[in-house]
């Protein structure tokens, strides 16, 4: 599904990801943890083709062609939840969901208009509201609903519950353990430990730029010095 | 000063507006939401007046010179975007009037080389050379009220297609964040050349409309050029809606300057000096009116969100 191979990627003179490796298979979830500033985003827009590959490769879904447009890798079947959300302010709910509905790649429909409201009812009654008049849990359905019209392969989610009440948090997770439950392969990053161990099947760890550390949930439970070596908790 | 001079006074800018609102739809969404800095508009109107008013000439017929020309001025804003504008995105502003200011003298010298420095004319059809009574004993050209007719037409056309369809949905995405926008599956290069485009197709709209009643000559779209920029400030830049205000407001304030500020004028001072004063206040008017709005409202009256 994705294949990360000692990829290398920054701003300008700052180079930030020194060989990042891990890989995602199909209906598998994987989740990228690590203190601020480690890399975590910059990973995800580089696998999204928002940054430039410095070194390294990248093999999605097969495909590992540098150069690939962000465009081209979303129809490919990249689906993005973004760090902040950012939902389009100046759309209604209803274009924010509409405006990006792709069919899935082998003909049948998963994701519709209707299925993701039925996921997220309480969009439903905000359909005619633009995009920043909902509150941040809404938002962040709305962010979830619309990687989800792309109809993705895989769905990455960078920080989806953050700034959010403990209540929503719980849906938000529920809503992923649903999507993983029918075979959603989806890559997470949150810092929200004992949530990820158990949605995630397995784990990596980031630290100034590399991976330093890749386990399942057991192992992970296992060595608790993981979490205060590398998560700083 | 009759009411119904008054009226015809008010069709005329009204009319004058909504052609001004056709050229700058187009440029606000680029110079607003591509953020990039476009003066050869003007060519584009240039374009479809010279498109119009030769195929007429070549079919012996208006409707069907119109028709053949609204895809050339389609083609035309496709094609420049692709041989040349793509390709200055991504320069600065300087680089772009640079490079936009060379494209007008280009299309004039391209267009004098090609049909010669005089102005076309071109004859209206009977059916539309006549007047209609728009009060009792008030009559109107048929001409004028059909580019008024046209003009709203396309401007509910322009406000269907980027409130109302998945396409106009992406721009104003793309116009949000448009990094977000290709992340969801959005060939933002493609949308960008659909913008160029169709705005030019509208411009060009504007001077098929336009030519019948002025000059075709070369240079022609500048003077319109410099009145769609003064829309687009005062009706804020990357807002349609506020460009349609704005055009109307320009066209009418433009037009009906010129009638009333000379009788305004001779009413305290004299005749001579009323006339002397009057056209040139008058043609100052809109420029005030663009002051005006920027120390009230410094982002223009509709401000696009995002
Ligand atoms: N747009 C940018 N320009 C320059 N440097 C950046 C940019 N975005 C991030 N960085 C730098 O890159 C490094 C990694 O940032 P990144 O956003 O990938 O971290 P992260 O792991 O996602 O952190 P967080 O948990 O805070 O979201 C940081 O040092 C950051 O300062
Ligand atoms: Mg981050």
């Amino acid at each position: 599904m994705l294949r990360l191979h000692e990829v290398e990627a920054g701003y300008g003179s700052a180079q930030v990801l020194f060989g990042v490796s891990f890989a995602i298979e199909a209906g598998a979830c994987v989740s990228l943890m690590g203190r601020n500033g480690m890399g975590k985003t910059t990973t995800v827009r580089t696998i999204m083709g928002q940054l430039p590959l410095r070194g390294g490769s990248i093999d999605r879904f097969g495909d590992a062609t540098p150069g690939r447009e962000s465009f081209e890798l979303a129809r490919a079947g990249i689906g993005l939840v973004p760090e902040g959300r950012q939902i389009f302010s100046n759309l209604t709910v209803v274009e924010n969901l509409s405006t990006f509905h792709r069919p899935a790649r082998d003909g049948e429909t998963l994701w519709t208009m209707d299925t993701v409201l039925d996921l997220f009812p309480r969009l439903r009654e905000r359909l005619g509201h633009a995009g920043n008049n909902l509150s941040g849990g809404e938002q962040q359905m709305l962010a979830i609903g619309r990687a989800l019209m792309t109809n993705p392969r895989l769905l990455i989610l960078d920080e989806a519950t953050e700034g959010l009440a403990p209540i929503i948090r719980q849906q938000i997770w529920d809503c992923l353990a649903m999507l993983k439950a029918a075979g959603q392969s989806i890559l997470v990053i949150d810092k929200n430990i004992g949530a990820l161990a158990r949605l995630a099947d397995h784990h990596c760890i980031l630290e100034k730029g590399r991976v330093v550390w890749q386990g399942d949930s057991a192992a992970l439970r296992a060595d608790p010095q993981l979490t205060s070596r590398y998560l700083g908790v | 000063m009759t009411v119904t001079l008054l009226l015809e006074q008010m069709f005329n800018g009204l009319q004058s507006g909504v052609m001004l609102f056709l050229i700058a739809a187009g440029l606000t969404l680029i110079l607003g939401i591509m953020d990039f800095v476009f003066l050869a508009h003007g060519a584009q109107v240039m374009i479809g007046a010279y498109a119009a008013a030769s195929l007429t000439a070549l079919t012996g017929n208006f409707l069907v010179g119109i028709v053949l020309a609204i895809p050339i001025t389609f083609a035309s804003g496709f094609l420049l975007e692709f041989l040349l504008i793509r390709h200055l995105y991504r320069r600065d502003h300087m680089d772009q009037v640079l490079a936009t200011f060379g494209l007008i003298l280009f299309f004039n010298e391209l267009i004098r080389i090609g049909f010669g420095p005089a102005a076309l004319f071109s004859d209206l059809p009977k059916a539309l050379s006549g007047f209609v009574n728009i009060l009792p004993d008030a009559p109107y050209p048929m001409f004028r009220l059909v580019v008024i007719i046209v003009g709203l037409a396309c401007a509910i056309g322009i406000h269907m297609l980027v409130s109302h369809t998945r396409v106009g949905a992406m721009v104003r995405a793309g116009a949000n964040n448009e990094a977000m926008t290709a992340a969801l599956g959005i060939n933002i290069r493609l949308l960008r050349r659909f913008v160029f485009a169709v705005g030019a197709c509208f411009a060009g709209v504007a001077g098929m409309m336009i030519g019948p009643l002025t000059a075709v000559e070369p240079g022609m779209g500048e003077p319109l050029l410099i009145l769609s920029l003064v829309v687009i400030i005062i009706g804020g830049i990357g807002s349609v809606r506020g460009a349609f205000v704005a055009a109307v407001l320009v066209g009418m304030v433009d037009t009906m300057g010129r009638v009333l500020l000379p009788v305004i004028l001779r009413s305290f001072m004299g005749q001579a000096a009323a006339d002397g004063a009057g056209p040139a206040l008058a043609s100052m008017m809109v420029y005030i009116l663009m002051s005006l709005v920027l120390v009230f409202k410094p982002t223009g009256l509709f401000p696009p969100k995002g």
